[in-house]
């Protein structure tokens, strides 16, 4: 694994090695001592060019823990913000011999660009990347979905994960809310399908993409009756940014509250979902509007369990890209190794 | 991503527990004979006595955790808590699994290793402090994978003993590490590989295998003992990658 | 040496329109004699011109003359982004594809808005030499939209401006449409649309369809280009005005212009070479290069304008030659401009999608990449003409049979933004003539010319400044 970038073309079998991984790093996390020091002498930067201190937090928290030293570069107060393109930004990231960027950037495709261009040869971690996609997030959410409904702790009577080697085949996972700018949700479709889940988008017409046909999932204009007759085993609520309903003519719904009233989620909706159903929102909630107090609260909410399995799978990223990557270049060059298997093709991984 | 942390076992050395040095062309099959060394009974009987002198050993069973090193390490400890609950009653038949990957020294430098389970027997409580620990392991070589155990010991508890059975000791040791029970001494050359087969893993019948032309003009140079430590070749390397 | 003017040039075994092999003799400016090979007269000291292609392969069967080609949609950036292309530059490229006139667009910095301006790149246009600069002046002040430039200053300049668009932008108050299609009737003037309805398109960064939905970037929808054509040829219609119909990019459009040309409504249309064969699947890997507007579209948006462009429903090629600086395309494709080169591929491109595939003829490719877009413009007494004696010897020399492969760092323009870096494509222009003096020889430019031995004798042109 050389680059994780998207989850669209994800394999399977890579979409649970990176579950599976991070249920192992999550079982570190339950430590006294939870530093490893797997990746040690590497060097992590924090590349971010939107603001999002959860998302970093999570990452540096993940690439301290396997002992990595990181670098947070924000646009904020550096030389990013002063107009240095992206180009130069990455040779420089080069030149101070980055092993690994995790980039967040508000323009979709920047990470493909870090990875592709030829600028650096770091791995490169997506850490959302405008509309297009939030790898980590999805496996976050998707790790989620597997303990919680595919396999409990504990439950081989040795304290393994149970659910290590499963995938999430018929679970069925709606996916609410503004679909059309959601990186969360495009990453969400394509790897909850690839692990055989079924996913149904409900928005309103106007927050679905024109094009989502090819997408592996239904869509729905209507939240009631996808929960009644769908019966979703997990509901994954997506943020609904303020400025969708601003803007007059150009708002893509009428009101806050008309969009409360057929899309947001709340006790009420929550009643009518099989007793096992999950709540799940990747944050920042906007309480009130796509969910309420009473159903972020809800025992059946894992959405504080989400932030801390964010960094158990960005450590399993972590490790996944950063390791093996001498033994892959040498691989790809060397017909007589005995790891032919390893090397990367990158285009068509991840 | 690579998949070489889910290679199948028939895409390198079916079943090796043996360290096939990573710079190094394999052996292709057939071009040197394979022998076995150990059968199913000399397996058996090894794993007998190395459960009696962990009694003898420590004076009884108590405080003490078998913990395997995946994968067959992890079935080697079974089939030891096994023979010390029939010799020590008072033995839970318990063990546990401890993956060292984490802490490898040569993890750049390898295929990507799918990380493995870390089980702790559950009436330990999730601690190890104070207690009797044997890791228990196929095949000793270089003893990384020992030093990497003891590294992952140490963030699990303070033990008061830490003891290493191995089936194999194969020689050619690049750290000091010596083990306490040992199943078979078995002089190699350092390209010869030694296979560990274990019903339960790989089907077949139990058996310690030997293959790889011990007089290979290469494989002589590169057991020179001015080799590098990172050529050094890893213990369970294939065994690791297709762990489950 | 001769002054180049005077240069007389005979192409043997050539093959006007790609029929049978004539020689051509070139002389004062003028197609001198056409005649059977061997049967034409050939004055002392005339300089051969296809022999050696000619003999490299043993026969001059690809090497196909054509009247000098004509791009109606050319951006030169000067005055303004001169670190892009200049005048010069741009030219001399054009003249490397084969082209002996172009319009200079009106989105420089100043704009073309102004008879002062376009005066300044006609008159840049001239001492570079490699080709006619016709300038294209901006319908409103500063491409704002808002207030009607002086288009008829413009038209009375030393430019003669007869084309008139905001490019870049869309002319999209319906009002001031309507009146500057009214205006230029005055003076033979067409209105060129650059048709995208701006707040459909707001924020957009590629087609809005399949590809778009997948890779997160904002969508460009067909309708925004298309509800503005609809608008515009009624407008046409209705006030009795010639529009012209830049770089159409969707089968919608095209079904559009169909059904005003059934309707007998005065429209042309254009479409790129870039539209004719690339399509939006290359933004995945979202190499800015291929950020273009209007967008790269579907394939059955490239199979419908190669049908209207073979049915005769869209009139021209024009190349949208967008040169931007190596900043300006190496950075996110948000913030990428947009735009690709085409003077030197278009050609190319066209014989790829459309002779090689057997749906055009180079009689067609003759009218749509020199007749056509002489007359749109209104420069079809110099440009355009037949391949006859007497005519001004504006005139390209084209192996069809021969391949290159494309590399936007060897490329004439001063930029490197092509789409086609790393491909293959058919056909390599030997020779571009303008007015009987060689601009490119053997393939390669004529450096020697300077604005000093440009000959301009252009009579419709007479009495222009200098
Ligand atoms: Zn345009």
């Amino acid at each position: 694994m050389k680059h994780l970038l998207t989850t669209q073309g994800l394999s399977k079998d890579d979409a649970i090695l990176l579950l599976d991984t991070s249920a192992q790093m999550a079982a570190t996390q339950s430590r006294e001592n939870k530093k490893l020091p797997t990746l040690r002498g590497r060097t992590v930067v924090n590349l971010f060019y939107e603001d999002s201190t959860r998302t970093r937090i999570s990452f540096e928290t993940a690439a301290k823990r396997l002992s990595a030293d990181v670098i947070n570069f924000s646009a904020k107060g550096s030389s990013v913000s002063k107009g240095e393109s992206l180009k130069d930004t990455a040779l420089t990231l080069h030149a101070m011999g980055a092993d690994a960027v995790v980039v967040r950037h508000w323009a979709s495709g920047a990470a493909h660009q870090l990875a592709h261009a030829g600028w650096l040869d770091a791995a490169v971690l997506n850490a959302g990347d405008g509309m297009h996609q939030h790898p980590t997030q999805a496996l976050l959410d998707a790790f989620t979905i597997r303990r919680h409904l595919v396999g409990r702790v504990g439950d081989d009577g040795r304290g393994a994960d149970a659910s290590v080697g499963a995938d999430l085949a018929g679970l069925r996972i709606a996916i609410v809310g503004d679909v059309l700018h959601s990186r969360v949700a495009r990453s969400n479709v394509y790897l909850l399908h690839t692990l055989g889940a079924e996913v149904t988008l409900v928005a309103p017409p106007t927050l679905v993409p024109v094009g989502v046909e090819t997408w592996p999932c239904r869509v729905s204009y209507h939240l009631d009756e996808t929960l009644e007759q769908w019966q979703p085993d997990a509901v994954m609520m997506l943020r609904v940014q303020r400025e969708r309903m601003s803007g007059g003519s150009g708002a893509f719904f009428p009101s806050p509250m008309e969009y409360s009233r057929k899309f947001g989620f709340d006790a009420r909706r929550l009643a009518v979902l099989p007793d096992h159903a999950i709540v799940m929102h990747p944050g920042p909630m906007n309480r009130g509007l796509e969910i309420s107090a009473a159903a972020a609260d809800h025992p059946r909410s894992v959405i504080v369990e989400q932030v801390a399995n964010g960094v158990a799978v960005r450590m399993a990223a972590l490790y996944l890209l950063l390791s093996g990557d001498i033994a892959s270049t040498n691989s790809s060059t060397s017909s007589t190794s005995t790891s032919t298997s390893s090397s990367t093709d990158e285009r068509t991984a991840l | 991503m690579h998949p070489g942390s889910r290679m199948p076992e028939s895409s390198t050395t079916p079943g090796s527990t043996s360290e096939t040095p990573s710079d190094t062309p394999s052996t292709a099959p057939g071009t040197a004979a394979a022998r076995t060394v150990l059968g199913e009974a000399d397996i058996a009987r090894a794993l007998t006595r190395i459960a009696h002198e962990i009694v003898e050993r420590n004076k009884g069973a108590a405080d003490l955790v078998l913990l395997g090193i995946p994968t067959r390490g992890v079935q080697l400890a079974e089939r030891l808590a096994e023979r010390l609950a029939q010799i020590e009653p008072a033995f839970s038949g318990e063990f546990g699994t401890l993956d060292v990957t984490m802490y490898r020294d040569d993890l750049r430098r390898q295929p990507t290793r799918a990380v493995g389970q870390t089980v702790l027997p559950g009436s330990l409580d999730g601690t190890i402090d104070d207690k009797v620990v044997v890791l228990v392991d196929d095949v000793l070589f270089s003893g990384r994978t020992i030093r990497a155990a003891l590294d992952a010991l140490n963030d699990l508890g303070r033990p008061r003993v830490v003891q290493l059975a191995a089936l194999v000791d194969r020689g050619h040791r690049e750290l000091p590490i010596r083990a306490d029970y040992v199943g078979k001494n078995l002089p190699t050359s350092r390209s010869e590989r030694v296979r560990v087969r274990l019903a339960d893993v790989d089907g077949g019948a139990d058996a310690v295998v030997i293959s790889g032309a011990p007089t290979d003009s290469a494989a002589t140079d590169f057991a020179g003992e001015n080799a590098a430590p990172e050529n050094a070749a890893p213990e369970n390397d294939a065994d690791e990658r297709s762990a489950r | 040496m001769s002054t180049p003017s005077t240069t007389t040039y005979v192409l043997r075994g050539v093959r006007p329109y790609g029929t049978d092999p004539v020689d051509v003799v070139l002389a004062d400016g003028v197609v001198a004699a056409i005649g059977a090979p061997g049967t034409v007269e050939v004055p002392e000291g005339a300089h051969e011109v296809a022999a050696q292609a000619a003999a490299q392969d043993g026969d001059s069967s690809g090497l196909v003359l054509l009247p000098g080609l004509v791009d109606l949609h050319t951006h030169l950036r000067e005055p303004g982004r001169e670190d892009a292309e200049t005048v010069f530059s741009g030219t001399r490229a054009a003249a490397a594809g084969g082209f002996t006139a172009v319009h200079a667009m009106a989105n420089t910095t100043p704009t073309q808005d102004t008879a002062g301006v376009v005066e300044q790149v006609y008159r840049l246009g001239q001492e570079a030499g490699w080709v006619d600069v016709h300038p294209v002046g901006a319908v409103t002040v500063g491409l704002d939209g808002e207030k009607l430039a002086e288009l008829g200053a413009m038209a009375d300049s030393a430019a003669r401006v007869r084309v008139f668009s905001d490019d870049g932008k869309c002319v999209h108050d319906p009002v001031l449409m309507r009146r500057a299609l009214e205006y230029v009737k005055a003076f033979d003037g067409v209105v060129a649309q650059h048709a995208q309805e701006p707040r459909l398109t707001e924020g957009a960064q590629m087609n809005e369809g399949v590809v778009s939905a997948q890779i997160g970037l904002t969508g460009w929808p067909a309708v925004a280009e298309e509800s503005i054509i609809a608008r515009d040829v009624l407008l046409a219609e209705h006030v009795g005005s010639r529009l012209h119909v830049c770089h159409l990019s969707t089968a919608g459009s095209v079904e559009i212009i169909r059904w005003a040309k059934g309707r007998g409504i005065d429209v042309t249309a254009e479409v790129t070479p870039h539209h004719l064969v690339l399509t939006d699947e290359l933004a995945r890997d979202y190499d800015p290069v291929f950020k273009v507007n209007p967008p790269l579209r579907t394939a059955a948006d490239v199979e419908a304008v190669r049908a209207g462009l073979a049915d005769g429903t869209i009139d021209i090629v024009a190349t949208d030659h967008a040169p931007h600086p190596v900043e300006d395309k190496g950075c996110e494709w948000s913030s990428a401009a947009f735009g690709m080169t085409g003077l030197e591929t278009a050609l190319s491109v066209v014989q790829q999608t459309m002779v090689d595939t057997g749906r055009m003829t180079w009689a067609d490719v003759a009218r749509v990449l020199s007749q056509n877009p002489a007359r749109i413009g209104r420069i079809d007494a110099t440009q355009g003409r037949p391949i006859a004696v007497g005519e001004p010897a504006n005139l390209t020399l084209v192996d069809a049979g021969a391949t290159r492969a494309i590399d936007g760092r060897t490329q004439v323009t001063a930029s490197d933004n092509t789409p086609f870096g790393g491909m293959e494509l058919p056909g390599r222009v030997v020779a571009t003539f303008l007015r009987g003096r060689a601009t490119v020889l053997d393939g390669a430019v004529v450096d020697t010319t300077s604005s000093q031995s440009n000959s301009w004798n252009n009579a419709a042109l007479e009495g222009a400044g200098r």
